[in-house]
């Protein structure tokens, strides 16, 4: 049962900002991992917002989530740059190393697999976000090592 | 007093690459060799080398160093730092150019000019003292006592300065439009909400030189009258909003944000906005939406902006690019910058140059600069000896240029003519390996993922252009597919309602007039490159 009056906490602190929806959620995403209804349906009592349109930006953006997550999480980029540098291929291997498919969690927890948009780095294509940290010039086996790591220690830092 | 400065870049290509690693070991073995008051380590934004690893150069020399590891430093201290003897292998050559101002005898290099970059790289972006060392705010300062906003603004319109955003629409005729509005509040957003695949050169400018945008927005300001400034920005982008918030906490503690700037009625501020993960929102109305804490789906318009913008109110939105030349325009003059460039297309660009290169990176040239040039002279061209197939300029919607666009001048007016655009500045280079449909359908991928679902034409449209791609890619494809693929997107083209679907299909309608010898042969069940995983249909497999 998480504890709603977080919510309440942290909507206050935007109150002298003008519209701060979605910096509320971001706060609320961090609290609670996710926007789970329960959440929502809170944030929309203290914000006085319709749940519905609440709902509705909660899915618009790619940086929220309705559903809980593993504990880490995978963004590959596949966009033009990325694609005709191989990006395929380090999604491939990393799909067959996981054992899922993108948009899925490994049955342990450990790790989500998404696709991001552009992350502007392209200079060092193909490339992938784990958690907030960015890796360049990946090849299929780089990509692995990379997320054994993280099996391994939880957390490491190139 | 230091004897060196150790300036390494610190920007998302090099930490990607381990820079933050580098950068802490040397600061200890410096201070471990009791080097720490001899040498001056700054973080500073790119240094304009990509894809070579860490990077950084050593002044008073000007030497640079590429490729340089945890395990390098120490040899850089005890030869470079110690010996003065440059260490060979890690020795980096060719170096972009640059207004280095260190030392004044190194040569600036190659077809490069640095007026937006010209600090990125070359000051250390978390102070102030170095952007105002550097001519920084003297514009502003300049502005304030001894120009009225009008002649501020006339001097942008002079200038002929057009929206580095992609629509190239002129910054002082916009600025018009809001300064005419009566209205109790008036604002100035900076569009940082770079999404457009290939594209980083706002996030570099936003990393290396943050100042100049906020001396940007503060003109804009005080030429249309808006007190009030937002920076939307991308929420993948944590370094660019970090450098941004420490900016304008500096410029608020000096002045130069806030009430009666520089001693002036003048007063402005800036907050940042952070996105939260929505492509569409590059689009100033949509971008206005999620400002307003809503789902960002584009507006009708008109209204425009500059009449009815943010909360309803007169808004002016210019891209990080356009912000960044602001200030200097006000320096230097509008005649200055119309000495670069071309007639129609004054100033320069900033490209990213990206996909199968040599040399890839940020790249800031003049106006009229050919493609050739660019990939051959600048992106010492394309690697393991492949042929060039195409060149896709300004991002996922922009258009198509071949071998036959080699020796066209990259200027807004010929590129039109030629049926592309600049759009954000990505430049992106495609080898002959590639297959041209399943690059098409990573296009329309990307589209269908980015389209916001508004109107139908986007929504549906990319759905099914996908699906007759995917039909294409493998082997299932029948010859009337080509045929209702152009039929299609070019209803998309008319039919879409904002910019994106309007555009999506630009770069496929440019594939299908180039290369559609190679869309025919995918319906008969052959790709050229080989990437395409043709599976034969029944009858074929029976036959």
């Amino acid at each position: 049962m998480p504890n709603l009056n977080k919510v309440d906490t942290i909507v206050k602190s935007y109150e002298n900002m003008r519209t701060p929806l979605i910096y509320i959620l971001k706060d609320v995403q961090n609290e609670f991992g996710h926007l789970s209804e329960e959440v929502l349906t809170q944030v929309a009592k203290t914000t006085r917002i319709p749940l519905s349109e609440i709902y509705g930006v909660a899915t618009f953006y790619s940086l929220f989530t309705v559903k809980s997550k593993g504990k880490h999480i995978i963004r590959c980029c596949n966009n033009a740059p990325c694609h005709v540098n191989g990006s395929n291929e380090v999604l491939d291997k990393i799909k067959t190393y996981l054992g899922i498919e993108v948009g899925e969690t490994t049955a342990d927890g450990e790790f989500t697999l998404e696709y991001t948009s552009c992350l502007g780095v392209c200079a060092v294509a193909p490339v992938l976000m784990v958690n907030e940290e960015i890796y360049g010039n990946l090849t299929p086996e780089k990509a692995v090592a990379i997320l054994k790591d993280y099996k391994m220690k939880g957390s490491v830092h190139a | 007093m230091h004897r060196f400065h150790i300036l390494i870049a610190m920007d998302s290509h090099t930490i990607a690459q381990g820079a933050r690693a580098v950068k802490d070991a040397l600061v200890q073995d410096l201070t471990l060799a009791g080097l720490a008051q001899e040498v001056r380590v700054v973080e500073t934004g790119t240094l304009g080398i990509y894809g070579k690893g860490v990077v950084m150069v050593i002044f008073p020399d000007a030497v640079y160093y590429a490729g340089v590891k945890v395990e390098d430093v120490a040899e850089i201290i005890s030869e470079h730092i110690m010996k003065g003897r440059i260490v060979e292998r890690l020795h980096y050559r060719d170096i972009p150019a640059q207004e280095v101002r260190v030392d004044e005898k190194t040569p600036r290099i190659g077809k490069q000019v640095r007026v937006v970059l010209k600090n990125a790289g070359s000051i250390d972006p978390e102070s102030i003292e170095e952007y105002i060392a550097e001519d920084g705010y003297e514009a502003l300062g300049r502005a304030l006592t001894e120009m009225t906003p009008e002649q501020v603004m006339e001097e942008v319109k002079k200038s002929g300065l057009q929206g580095r955003g992609g629509a190239f629409f002129p910054t002082g005729v916009k600025w018009g439009f809001a300064a005419r509005e009566k209205s109790d509040e008036k604002f100035i957003i900076c569009n940082a909400d770079e999404g457009e695949p290939g594209t980083f050169k706002d996030r570099l400018i936003l990393e290396g030189d943050p100042h100049s945008i906020i001396e940007g927005m503060a003109l804009a300001g005080y030429a249309v009258g808006a007190q009030q400034g937002y920076v939307y920005i991308r929420g993948e982008y944590r370094m660019s909003i970090q450098h941004m918030q420490m900016a304008i906490d500096q410029a608020r503690k000096n002045g130069l944000l806030g009430k009666k700037i520089f001693g002036s009625k003048f007063n402005f501020d800036i907050e940042i906005r952070e996105g939260a993960g929505a492509y569409i929102c590059g689009e100033e109305t949509a971008l206005i939406e999620s400002i307003e804490g809503k789902r960002g789906e584009p507006r009708n318009k008109p209204p425009f902006p500059p009449s009815v913008g943010l909360w309803g109110k007169p808004t002016i939105v210019n891209n990080v690019e356009t912000l960044a030349n602001i200030a200097q325009i006000i320096l230097k003059g509008a005649s200055w910058f119309r000495g670069l460039g071309t007639q129609n297309s004054p100033g320069t660009k900033v490209f990213t140059l990206v996909g199968n290169i040599n040399n890839p990176g940020l790249i800031e040239v003049p106006m009229g600069i050919t493609l050739r040039e660019i990939v051959y002279d600048i992106g010492h061209g394309i690697p393991g000896g492949k042929g060039f197939l195409l060149a896709q300029l300004g991002g996922t919607t922009g258009g198509i240029l071949t071998s036959e666009h080699l020796d066209l001048p990259l200027a807004v007016d010929s590129l039109r003519a030629a049926g592309a655009g600049m759009g954000s500045g990505a430049l992106l280079v495609v080898d002959d390996r590639q297959c041209v449909v399943d690059l098409v359908q990573n296009f329309v991928e990307f589209f269908v993922h980015e389209s916001c679902g508004l109107c139908t034409m986007c929504r549906e449209g990319n759905g099914r252009l996908l699906e007759l791609l995917q039909r294409l890619t493998t082997g299932k494809g029948v010859a009337g597919d080509i045929a209702l693929m152009e039929n299609l997107a070019s209803t998309m083209m008319r039919g879409a309602f904002c910019g994106l679907g309007q555009a999506a299909p630009i770069p496929i309608l440019g594939c299908l007039r180039y290369f559609r010898d190679e869309f025919i042969q995918h319906t008969q069940g052959v790709c050229r490159a080989g990437r395409c995983k043709m599976q034969a249909s029944d009858d074929t497999a029976a036959a």
